[in-house]
């Protein structure tokens, strides 16, 4: 009892009325954002005879982890886990490059229209992205570029407005000393940007590189409209797929489901303090 | 290393050309600046003429023609518009439940997002713990996710109806009753309130506690720092949030199309949505001229709603040192 006391004085006011109350709201909230992913683990475990069961089993009665090799089977699975990986991280490389590139012009390089240019820059952003999507199917189709993953990769070279937007801003807070220093030392811009503001600026580069390779991993719409051959298709143009060829047998379908969001989520722990990076740097922004 | 040359003249700098790398007039020429930035923006021009600026002409002028990819064009001038706004009952259609969407998730999840972001601005042990939980959701997106809500909410089975059950609650048909499947997506949306949450909570770790001390010492509750405090110092985040959302909240198409078994809108074509529509006529009849005059009439839609947003920001928006640019 005395103990108790004295630690109250030692954690000052941890435990009022008001944290408790904030304390068990922030349980409650957690306890429904997750519980749907143990659902869909939950019911990736079951067997067919038990998701058919009412009302449902809150725990699998045996745990079937053969549904996943079973589910993994029904499509091809491996060849289509490949060709995401491969269209993510190529298009995680060219928004990163590219995009610091670009955005190196816009913060340390002083040219003629550069204001212009960058509130134009800005001003794309607001641009729908289904109001160029007609234009440029045509364009690629008529380029030969349907059914390859140029579509899906290409535009991540040509820079994106909000990763430019980003990365400048972080590469504002790097000191004009330096620069300036290194140019008289016979360096030339490349060679600056490339060997002394890259490094400086990796926060916001890595930001922008893991929001790239999940947006790329989770996309559905591009490879649904450039992509027809089997062979060719992303996890979620599979996925999709899927869903016909097995209506409803939802514990394959979470398994599968499952397997496609696990590097998602491993990302997420692993750079989880780079998400919140990006948004503190988003939230720093003025208009 | 080469020591860097002391002796050379000091430059006097104005304080515009200071914003940028100061180079020595000497080693580089303003012609040679102007160069070496373009080439630096020039990734950029490409995409822009060729994947922006370009597009949007052309689908200005595809607008007023027949155009279906293998025919000629031709020039039918308005009849595309006339078609939209006079004969197409589905344009009517998915526009209401475009807006529909849009008026309830986006007050919605700005509200929760702001909420959460209060709740985790507290000094709670574990907070930490908290905020990942609260976060993890909104990076998970995609047809897993789509596929894991329709099971969430089956009628019968589902978890969702499962839960209002044990409050002696029948729970709606969700996806499979006109009036439930626009609530229903909006139930999904709001599980990803945490991304909102972190731009909030940005700002307001940004905000310094002597201005709520000094609340305190006059004796305010925590709703009277929330209201003249908190709330006035985060109105530029909601101010980018709203716009952002809004824009983004138009444009939902990926959901409703997995859902709806690969676009067809749904029961009563409740989930048929501007871009579902859009999509359909472009690469399902492939009537390009068409869908090309829909796309103009949602960049005009969210043209209008941005200058909207920005002209009542102006009233509302409170930047700190008074003018916001």
């Amino acid at each position: 009892m005395r103990d108790s006391r004295e630690l109250k004085i030692y954690r000052k006011k941890e435990w009022n009325s008001k944290n408790l109350v904030v304390f068990l709201i922030l349980l409650l909230g957690s306890f429904v954002l997750l519980t749907p992913l143990w659902w869909m683990i939950s019911t990736s475990l079951k067997s067919t005879q038990e998701i058919l069961q009412f009302p449902p089993s809150f725990f699998p009665k045996q745990f079937h982890f053969s549904n996943y090799i079973e589910a993994w089977k029904t499509g091809d699975f491996t060849r289509w886990s490949m060709n995401t990986l491969l269209i993510a991280v190529a298009s995680t490389v060219g928004n990163v490059l590219i995009n610091s590139f670009v955005a190196y012009g816009f913060a340390k390089v002083s040219f003629k229209g550069r204001n212009a240019l960058f509130v134009l820059v800005l001003s794309t952003m607001i641009i729908p992205g289904f109001v160029t999507l007609i234009p440029q199917y045509i364009l690629f189709s008529k380029l030969g570029w349907v059914n390859t993953y140029l579509p899906l990769i290409v535009p991540a070279f040509l820079g994106s407005a909000f990763n430019i937007f980003l990365i400048r801003q972080f590469m504002m807070t790097v000191p004009n000393e330096i620069i300036e220093a290194a140019f008289m030392d016979g360096a030339s811009h490349f060679r600056i940007w490339w060997s002394i503001v890259m490094p400086l600026v990796k926060p916001a580069l890595l930001t922008v590189g893991i929001f790239s390779f999940t947006g790329a991993w989770n996309d559905l719409l591009t490879p649904l409209l450039y992509l027809s051959d089997e062979k060719l298709y992303t996890l979620q143009l599979g996925l999709q797929t899927f869903k016909g060829s097995i209506q409803t047998q939802w514990n394959y379908l979470m398994a599968m489901s499952v397997m496609v969001l696990i590097p998602i989520i491993l990302i997420f722990f692993l750079f989880q303090s780079y998400f919140i990076k990006g948004a503190n740097l988003s939230a720093g922004m003025k208009e | 290393m080469k020591q860097i040359d002391t002796t050379l003249p000091k430059i006097q700098f104005t304080e515009k050309a200071s914003k940028a790398a100061i180079l020595p007039t000497a080693s580089q020429s303003k012609w040679k600046r102007n160069i070496t930035g373009y080439v630096f923006i020039f990734p950029w021009l490409v995409g822009f003429v060729g994947l922006t600026a370009g597009p949007l002409l052309f689908a200005l002028y595809a607008s007023f023609t027949d155009y279906n990819i293998t025919s000629k064009m031709n020039f039918i001038g308005l009849d595309n518009y006339k078609r939209m706004f006079t004969l197409d009952d589905m344009f009517w259609t998915s526009l209401w439940n475009t807006v529909y969407y849009v008026i309830f998730s986006v007050p919605l999840t700005t509200a929760g997002a702001i909420f959460a972001a209060v709740l985790m601005n507290q000094k709670i042990k574990g907070i930490k713990v908290f905020r990942t939980i609260f976060y993890l959701p909104a990076i998970l997106s995609g047809v897993a996710v789509y596929f894991l809500w329709m099971q969430l909410l089956s009628p019968s089975t589902g978890l969702v109806n499962q839960f209002l059950h044990m409050f002696g609650i029948d729970g709606p048909n969700w996806l499979f009753d006109p009036k439930w499947t626009k609530p229903a997506l909006i139930l999904m949306k709001m599980w990803s309130v945490g991304g909102g949450m972190l731009l909030y909570l940005g700002r307001m770790q940004g905000i310094s506690p002597s201005l709520y001390e000094s609340a305190e010492l006059e004796g305010a509750n925590s709703f009277q720092k929330f209201f003249h405090i908190t709330l006035p110092l985060i109105t530029p985040i909601i101010f980018f949030d709203v716009i952002t959302s809004t824009i983004g909240s138009f444009q939902i198409f990926q959901e409703a199309y997995v859902m709806t078994q690969n676009g067809t809108g749904g029961p009563a074509n409740s989930m048929l949505f501007y871009n579902l529509h859009m999509w359909n006529n472009a690469f399902k009849s492939f009537d390009m001229g068409y869908a090309s005059a829909m796309a103009w009439f949602l960049f005009i839609i969210i043209m209008v709603l941005t200058v909207l947003n920005l002209k009542a920001g102006k009233k509302w928006v409170y930047y700190e040192g008074g003018d916001g640019k």
